[in-house]
């Protein structure tokens, strides 16, 4: 089980969160060609190794913010806030 | 009496060809002791070039190779396999085959490997152990059992057998299933045509026909990159060194994407864990499959005696191979639930499977903007059922250089034009 530490409650257990996919995938501009639609729509990085995404804290305070996450070992290696940049990750 | 140089002809013969199986073949070696089985498929070695390479020794990869030597005459092909035969998802899946399916595309596929299924003893000679002991869907709301019966006519539209089943149908079909309980059973529908099928003889089967015919098993092979010349795919690098082929099948359930990031192809998938488990092994009580897809739970039990447990899969990305335990409390939650008297059994095994799932929940199969290299990923949680019709179709792709009819609704470029096969959002819950 996954011991996410929310940056607004502290460190919680996995059935308090909800998953909220990858961060950082901006909607691009309407006037882009489909391939660059298409690729916003259905293309993920889908990384062995740390991964970027979205947590919701539901049965807390409601709140949203980012994980770093290793997809081999689940080891969360940063937590940040919304709307903040991808966090530069040591070794 | 035989004369004994009959018997001596006989041994030399048996020892040269594949050894078929058989009740005379059982007593044959029972005779001699057991002394004298051969291994089931060759070890290979591996040559520097072949007409055609798959990688990735699961099911489909395998099936592939089978059909392409049996079919298509094409036997200079090797299959690559990073670890060992069937490991992978093909040794983890849940053994579930059918074709009730709601969309035409998927259920034309899909029913094409149920046939495929029914005649695989005879085809492979290897007895796959097939059951077809019905899988029954079950509503537990008004609502439900009115998309369960649009359901079921959609796949009784498509040709395929489906039947609607009262309360009392299923009482007498499933006893130890609860009707009454917090997820009270409202009706269902079954396919009776559809049940489970020894996953690794299956495995076994198509690797022993492939490598019979010819074909080069290589396992501990793992490839780390692709040669690209002008005209499309010149080969592959792996971990035993550089191998030639003008043509590469992809079929590595979990890595596909990495694989195919390797030759510079972006995917549409998301790899997730998804588990399944096993109780303790008790005697004969449930001859059917139950699937709830309210809560998200299946149930079978085995040959062996143990009850078969599934459901969906862990809910972030992963390629750790291990189930969580919130997703396990869930699917044992919904199956005491459903089966009362299975909460006194205990668990033996539990263990999970890379899956990779793409945005419509349907695989990617066929050609690729790569001349030369094939896909056929992204089966998510069912692409056991899919064996010998991805084995077949992909077969056919490869050797004839354009899609089978089959899977052309598979093709990699749906996502842009939105000609997408939505299984998932059909049946309420992910394949």
């Amino acid at each position: 089980m996954l011991r996410i530490p929310c940056p607004y409650c502290g460190l919680r257990d996995e059935p308090e969160f909800t998953f909220g996919g990858p961060a950082h995938v901006t909607r691009p501009d309407s006037s882009v060609d489909d391939e660059t639609w298409t690729a916003y729509l259905y293309s993920r990085k889908n990384p062995v190794g740390p991964h970027f995404e979205r947590w919701c804290h539901a049965y807390g305070c409601g709140r949203w913010f980012n994980v770093a996450r290793d997809t081999r070992t689940h080891e969360i290696l940063k937590v940040y806030l919304m709307g903040a940049p991808a966090p530069e990750l040591a070794g | 009496m035989i004369p004994i140089g009959t018997v001596k002809w006989l041994i030399l013969v048996s020892s040269k060809l594949m050894q078929r199986y058989s009740v005379l073949q059982l007593a044959w070696q029972a005779l001699r002791g057991n002394r004298h089985w051969q291994p089931a498929w060759r070890d290979a070695e591996l040559k520097r070039s072949y007409e055609v390479v798959v990688i990735g020794g699961g099911g489909h990869g395998l099936a592939t190779a089978y059909y392409l030597a049996k079919k298509h005459g094409i036997r200079n092909i090797a299959v690559l396999e990073r670890g060992l035969i069937g490991l992978g998802n093909s040794g983890r899946n849940t053994q579930v085959v059918r074709s009730n399916y709601f969309y035409p595309a998927s259920s034309s596929f899909y029913d094409h490997s149920l046939k495929l299924y029914e005649g695989l003893n005879h085809e492979l000679n290897f007895n796959v152990m097939l059951s077809q002991r019905g899988v029954l869907n079950l509503g537990h709301s008004e609502h439900e059992m009115e998309m369960l019966r649009r359901w079921c006519n959609a796949i009784r539209m498509n040709g395929i057998d489906s039947e609607m089943l009262t309360p009392g149908q299923i009482r007498k079909l499933a006893p130890p299933l609860n009707l009454e309980g917090r997820y009270p059973v409202l009706g269902g529908f079954i396919q009776h045509r559809a049940g489970i099928c020894r996953h690794d003889a299956v495995v076994w089967g198509y690797a022993r026909g492939a490598s019979a015919l010819g074909v080069d098993l290589v396992q501990n092979c793992e490839v780390t990159g692709f040669v690209l010349g002008r005209n499309g795919v010149r080969g592959v690098h792996t971990s035993q060194g550089f191998i030639g082929a003008e043509r590469v099948v992809l079929s590595v359930a979990g890595f596909s994407s990495e694989l195919a990031r390797l030759a510079g192809l972006k995917l549409p998938i998301t790899t997730m864990a998804l588990q399944a488990m096993v109780t303790e092994p008790v005697k004969p009580v449930l001859d059917t499959m139950v699937i709830s897809g309210l809560v998200h739970a299946y149930v079978s039990q085995s040959d062996r005696g143990e009850i078969v447990i599934g459901g969906g899969a862990d809910a972030y990305n992963s390629y750790a191979q291990r189930g969580g335990l919130p997703q396990m409390r869930h699917v044992i939650g919904a199956v005491v639930e459903l089966f009362p008297s299975f909460s006194r059994l205990k668990l033996m095994r539990q263990w999970a499977g890379r899956v990779d799932i793409t945005p419509d929940t349907s695989p990617l199969m066929g050609l690729t903007p790569i001349e030369g290299l094939f896909i056929n990923c992204g089966w998510g949680t069912g692409g056991f059922k899919a064996i010998p019709a991805g084995g077949d179709t992909m077969a056919y792709t490869v050797a004839n250089g354009r899609p089978h009819p089959l899977i052309c609704g598979f093709r990699l470029d749906r996502f842009g034009t939105g000609a997408l096969i939505d299984e998932g959002a059909a049946a309420g819950v992910a394949h």
